[in-house]
């Protein structure tokens, strides 16, 4: 089909679509995403395509490469519908198999289903796996079940019908008022009512308005954004064109960093067959909107994430912030009323469309409606993307949906905000996880980065890793920030090397107050974040480091000792053999020592003696 | 007109002029080192902080960089906003420790040293001499470079293509930390390590400008000026 000229016509072309598909027939899906293809689930689609063609088996089973799962440890993941097996790090050699067993046989292949780590138990679908059972998938949900490269997934699935509705049964100011009912928090970090951002960019004087993605996702090991964009382009679009609907504009932007290939590919698919359609462009589905969509690749700098940083950066210019005395929404792109907001938040507006504003905000705790993604990373038996709806605790992010810590070590803390943002300890494990808890905690939502340590974490030493992706993510514009984070990067380095002297808290906590007091932007303004969260909770490790010259954690090299006890050690001389350095020893079969001023602090005599002699101080 | 309210008196303001401007005006001495009256407000050393309370909320923000607007109420003295002044002071003082400018700001705001380690190359980040070789020369010869700590000023791909030797970077520099050599018939702009050759007046014999800034200039004024135009210095002109 070409253009569509009505809405009429969509809803003709779903049930099109729809006519032409058997749900009854078997589908495999191979996730597709970053995460599945760096575990070369490429090979593992391109056997499929092979196997189902020399089988003959095209009309008996349609194979789908999809989004990301979430689950990307386990990958490549494969999904087969209608039953929804679930396998994991399925191999090429598998496919034969799958194909034979579990396609047309029925049958389970024990060793591609998954198996918690916790409880031991197997389980065969994926909604029944804790990882997903705890989740609420409402946007990452579609992710499984959509050829991001193939519109009519979409469609199929009711897609830009919330588009069409907007456009033919509501009026702009009546859109704006369900966002700002449904109260769509914006999910780039702030947390700001997107509503409210609508409403002013809408009310703001001047013709042309712009709308843009934030799609300039920065924090370390964060891929919610890339995620939703690889998986389902057409929500992020879709959303997209609602939200330049309702305030006015015709004409948006994607703004993503060119590290994300993938991302911009299956974006710039989705844009060209949205346009096929008549989905974007001139007078959109008869209704006399036009609106325009431009991919604007970044050169993925952490600060232009930054709202003014983006906008410098779209027009051409260095990724650097300005000063916000007047708003983006009033004074943005080219000097025209702009509004944006992250890939999430857009992700959302869609949903609020289709059930309505109290629907929506069903999900959710108060004043934090919807649901939020996470990348739960770190020490964690079940690390991916997680959905969940706000409000949950950490508690049930961690262990119900995360598996809890691996190898029975203790909880001690978890990082949430991105760089920026803090680390609460344990203590506050049954926070409530929305914007405004984990503001309260003097960490932040930030876009959903969520990092599990355990006891053998050092708080300063985390303190010092994030100043010295900050120190050097600084757009290095004003001195509260670039200098701040570089002297307190380095007073940090000096702490964990073992040359703290007292006056450096007190320095620290100066240094932290000037960039969040007198930073120009808000990168500036929560850079000192890492530091003031961990020396509120976690004082007592920096003193330990200053005073005693010691890291409890035992994680800083330079204030720890490995020796060997004389009375355990039976002289078997494993460590001896792998020391990188010659470091250890001692006649075979009598008890070794540690020269330590040779030793490098490695741990490799640690992780081979199976006896336990060697001892950490 | 706008009324502002700086340091408990009221003062008019022309709308579109900056908190700074206004108090610079009206003999308000506010310290600061990135701005100039002739060139784009940049907001990066942050000397300037003031408190501005505006609808009831108070904040720090830069003065060079907030347009005034009608019943803000300025303080140019609060404790938060020394504390921040000095602690900016002490950052930018210990990157350029030799400069006398920086000594005299860091006298009146009260700050003897820094308690940092004094490890910089002299320059503040300031962007003075970017903005002027762009904004007021035209030759465009610097920029910015990296980004975070690395943050540096350089000709682009440190080739000094563009630079005319005109100086005027150096002029401006708040920590003289570019730097001119004159020897015989030549300038050298030492930061940037460009030599350029000198023209001598044709009547009192004096060196006085880069050629390659006659031939920058005469391009840019595009025949409005006569050719021999330069053949004497502005003394003997």
């Amino acid at each position: 089909m070409g253009r569509l000229k009505t809405m009429a016509e969509l809803e003709k072309l779903q049930a099109e679509i729809l006519k032409k598909r058997n749900p009854e027939t078997s589908c495999v899906t191979v996730c597709l995403g970053t995460g599945c293809q760096a575990y070369n689930s490429r090979a593992v689609y391109d056997a499929f395509v092979k196997e189902i063609n020399t089988r003959n088996l095209t009309e008996k089973i349609h194979l789908k490469g999809t989004g990301c799962h979430g689950f990307c440890e386990q990958g490549p993941v494969v999904v087969i519908f209608p039953s929804e097996i679930f396998y994991r790090r399925v191999k090429p050699e598998d496919v034969p198999r799958i194909i034979t067993d579990t396609v047309l046989g029925g049958k389970l292949i024990d060793e591609l289903l998954y198996q918690d780590p916790v409880s031991g138990q197997k389980y065969s679908r994926e909604s029944e796996i804790p990882f997903y059972r705890h989740q609420r998938r409402s946007l990452l949900g579609q992710n499984m079940l959509i050829d991001p490269g193939d519109i009519d997934d979409y469609i199929a699935l009711g897609g830009y019908q919330n588009f069409a509705k907007a456009l033919s049964k509501m009026t702009p100011e009546e859109v704006i008022e369900e966002v700002k009912k449904a109260n769509l928090r914006g999910r780039g970090g702030a947390g700001f009512p997107a509503g409210v951002k609508w409403e002013t960019t809408s009310n703001a004087p001047g013709d042309k308005k712009y709308v843009i993605v934030n799609a300039d996702e920065g924090d370390p090991g964060a891929y919610m954004d890339r995620s939703l964009l690889e998986g389902n382009p057409h929500l992020i679009l879709e959303g997209l064109a609602i939200g330049a609907y309702a305030i006015g504009a015709d004409e948006g932007y994607v703004y993503v960093r060119q590290e994300y290939p993938l991302a911009v590919k299956n974006l710039s698919v989705a844009l060209q067959q949205a346009e096929k359609y008549g989905l974007l462009g001139e007078n959109i589905l008869g209704s006399g909107f036009n609106f325009k969509v431009h991919i604007k690749r970044g050169a993925g700098a952490f600060v232009s994430g930054e709202s003014s940083a983006l906008v410098s950066a779209i027009e051409g210019r260095v990724g650097e912030p300005r000063p916000k005395h007047i708003n983006t929404a009033v004074k943005g792109l080219r000097d025209r009323p702009t509004n944006l907001n992250n890939v999430e938040t857009w992700a959302n507006v869609p949903l609020i469309i289709a059930e309505g504003a109290e629907s929506y905000k069903q999900i959710g705790s108060a004043n934090n409606s919807g649901t939020k993604i996470f990348s739960l990373v770190g020490k964690v038996n079940n690390s991916g993307l997680v959905e969940v709806p706000m409000g949950i605790t950490l508690r049930e992010i961690i262990y119900d949906i995360g598996g809890g810590i691996p190898g029975g070590k203790k909880f001690k803390a978890v990082q949430t905000g991105g760089p920026s943002g803090g680390c609460i300890p344990a203590t506050y494990i049954d926070t409530p996880v929305d914007f405004d808890h984990l503001t309260e905690l003097g960490s932040m939502m930030g876009s959903g980065g969520m990092i599990v340590m355990d006891e053998d974490t050092c708080m300063v030493d985390v303190a010092r890793y994030f100043m010295q992706f900050l120190k050097e993510e600084s757009c290095g514009k004003c001195t509260a920030c670039r200098e701040g984070t570089k002297r307190m990067y380095a007073i940090l380095e000096g702490i964990t090397r073992g040359e703290g002297s007292e006056k450096d808290i007190e320095l620290l906590e100066d240094l932290a107050w000037g960039a969040t007091n007198a930073s120009l932007c808000a990168l500036g303004a929560t850079a000192a974040n890492p530091v003031l969260s961990t020396l509120k909770y976690f004082r007592d490790e920096y003193e330990a480091h200053i005073k005693d010259k010691k890291c409890p954690a035992k994680v800083c090299k330079a204030l720890i000792k490995y020796t060997i006890d004389q009375t355990i050690c039976n002289g078997c001389g494993r460590c001896q053999k792998l020391c990188p350095e010659n470091a250890i020893t001692g006649e075979l079969k009598s008890p070794m020592t540690i020269d330590t001023e040779r030793c490098v602090r490695c741990g490799i005599c640690y992780d081979a003696c199976r006896y336990g002699a060697i001892n950490i101080t | 007109m706008v009324k502002i309210t700086i340091n408990n008196k009221e003062y008019q303001a022309e709308e579109g002029c900056s908190i700074l401007e206004v108090a610079l005006h009206n003999g308000i001495e506010i310290s600061h080192l990135c701005y100039h009256e002739n060139l784009s407000v940049y907001g990066g050393c942050r000397l300037c902080l003031v408190e501005v309370t505006r609808n009831g909320k108070k904040k720090l923000t830069t003065s060079c960089t907030y347009p005034v607007a009608d019943g803000i109420v300025v303080e140019t003295n609060t404790p938060r906003v020394k504390r921040a002044r000095r602690l900016m002071m002490e950052l930018l003082l210990a990157m350029a420790p030799e400069s006398p400018r920086l000594q005299a700001y860091a006298r009146e705001l009260g700050v003897n040293t820094s308690r940092f380690k004094l490890d910089g190359d002299g320059c503040i980040r300031c962007g003075l001499c970017v903005r002027v070789c762009d904004e007021l020369v035209g030759a465009n010869a610097l920029a910015f470079a990296n980004k975070g700590d690395k943050k540096t000023v350089v000709p682009p791909f440190e080739e000094p293509e563009n630079c005319i030797g005109c100086g005027a970077c150096a002029f401006i520099c708040p920590t003289d930390c570019i730097g001119i050599e004159e020897s015989g018939d030549e300038r050298k702009i030492k930061r940037w390590n460009k030599t350029v050759k000198m023209k001598q007046c044709t009547i009192c014999g004096r060196l006085f400008i880069p050629y390659a800034q006659i031939e920058y200039a005469l391009q840019k004024a595009g025949g409005a000026l006569p050719k021999e135009w330069f053949e004497k210095c502005p003394d003997c002109r």
